[in-house]
């Protein structure tokens, strides 16, 4: 069972219809007990980070969410979702996040002052290494981006693919079983469907 | 690399089904709004545009139901626009599915309802239309209310101040072009890009892939929308896409 963590901030039904696309068992839950027996859990997320985390804490899912990950099962973060899987965040004050991956959440700022900020739209997301998220995904392919923080001092080891955007910027992280990507898969038309099926499907 | 210049088919939806109209009238049935989205999106449109034509109150509910439908079937982003009038009912095509939300009508009305939603929802789910005809005298006036309400104000003027506002996209449409297929109107798409840095949807007016490629390279769009040239299958998104790729435009080919 692959369970989608619902606390309550934005339209989860995209996620979790795209992800019935791969699964036969998609569950949207906040019930810490869901959590800790799901087999695969990802944590979706729009808005803005500090809201987003208060809500996960304020339902007491922080805990459930820690203890799944300790026990192993693949986690994936998407968007604000994960961007909470690092330490902090500086959108709107400083906000502590789940720290399971070294780094921070910082404002884009590209160097190229055409470039705008949100980096709203399709950009291409390159592989850096192999790893199991991004089989059969083709180089060049394009994913649907839209946000106006990223991680940034990160483990570069965790680095899965990047994307360029006035400068090369780290859009998706693996450590151990622990992924986040920048991006919307659910959004992504067929290359998201694919990394979703990949998540879906890993051992 | 800069971010793929974005083909977007729009669909007008009257009473639940595509219409489309030459000039803003003469509507013709043009097919089921779900149905025709999953070809869009099968054939590798980068957005869709659902624009609710529908005047009355009952239309808003049949709206919603579409997008909802479609948001559960099309995995690309999904912009709305027709009709919104308050920050309730931006919330609520964004509950629907919708990723981001066209204004018009109301952000002449009340244009603090730009600055209110972006505060609310984050400025790149509001996109703001603005419909456009010449004046004779030189220039562009806004219209609203489907085009059937002059306003007076002066479309690069309004465009400067709603980026000002806090929007997030600026959809253009020429009224002058819309349904001719005799091109967009590069000089208004020109004349915008001077004044805004805001992303720039351009629409009206397209009938060949040429029209596609001076919208993006001459008018400087970074997007631009079509209706009868998909509806009407005169070319197929892949063939859009190769013929600008090939003029070596950056586009997302699937």
């Amino acid at each position: 069972m692959i369970a989608i963590i619902d606390y309550g901030i934005g339209n989860l039904r995209s996620i979790e219809r795209a992800l019935q696309h791969v699964s036969d068992h998609v569950v949207r839950t906040d019930n810490p007990e869901t959590i800790l027996q799901a087999q695969r859990l990802i944590l979706p997320g729009v808005g803005a980070f500090g809201a987003c985390i208060e809500e996960v804490r304020k339902r007491q899912l922080e805990q459930p969410i820690l203890d799944a990950v300790a026990r192993k099962i693949p986690f994936l973060g998407v968007c604000v979702g994960m961007q909470m899987l690092f330490e902090t965040s500086s959108e709107l004050g400083i906000h502590a996040g789940l720290g399971l991956m070294k780094g921070h959440i910082r404002e884009l700022s590209p160097p190229d002052s055409a470039l705008k900020v949100p980096h709203m739209g399709w950009n291409i997301v390159k592989p850096l290494c192999q790893n199991v998220l991004f089989d059969g995904i083709p180089d060049h392919a394009y994913c649907y981006f839209a946000h106006s923080f990223y991680a940034t001092e990160n483990d570069p080891n965790d680095v899965i693919a990047s994307t360029e955007y006035g400068e090369e910027l780290p859009v998706a992280f693996a450590s151990d079983h622990v992924y986040g990507v920048q991006f919307h898969p659910e959004k992504s038309h067929n290359i998201g469907l694919r990394i979703l099926s990949n998540f879906a499907t890993l051992a | 690399m800069p971010l793929a210049k974005r083909i977007i088919p729009c669909l007008d939806v009257d009473q639940g089904r595509v219409v489309k109209g030459i000039q803003f009238v003469d509507l013709v049935d043009a097919g089921d709004p779900v149905e025709q989205a999953q070809v869009y999106n099968r054939e590798g449109a980068d957005e869709l545009v659902f624009l609710d034509i529908t005047a009355t109150h009952e239309g808003r509910g049949i709206i919603h139901e579409i997008v909802r439908r479609t948001a559960e079937q099309v995995f690309i982003p999904l912009t709305v626009g027709g009709g919104i009038r308050t920050m309730e009912d931006m919330r609520d095509m964004l509950h629907a599915g919708a990723d981001k939300v066209a204004i018009n009508s109301a952000a002449i009305k009340t244009p603090d309802l730009i600055t209110e939603c972006g505060r609310a929802f984050g400025a790149q789910c509001v996109v703001v239309a603005i419909d456009v005809k010449r004046r004779r005298q030189g220039g562009w006036e806004v219209y609203t209310h489907g085009g059937r309400r002059p306003t007076g104000i002066d479309g690069l003027q309004w465009a400067i101040e709603v980026e000002t506002r806090g929007a997030g996209e600026l959809l253009v449409t020429s009224m002058d072009r819309d349904g001719t297929q005799i091109g967009y109107d590069i000089e208004l798409l020109q004349e915008i890009d001077r004044r805004v840095q805001l992303p720039v949807i351009a629409s009206g007016g397209a009938g060949t892939v040429e029209h596609f490629r001076d919208a993006l390279m001459v008018g400087r769009a970074h997007a631009v929308l079509a209706a009868s040239m998909f509806h009407f299958k005169q070319v197929t998104l892949s063939e859009v896409k190769q013929f600008l790729h090939d003029s070596g435009i950056t586009v997302r080919r699937i």
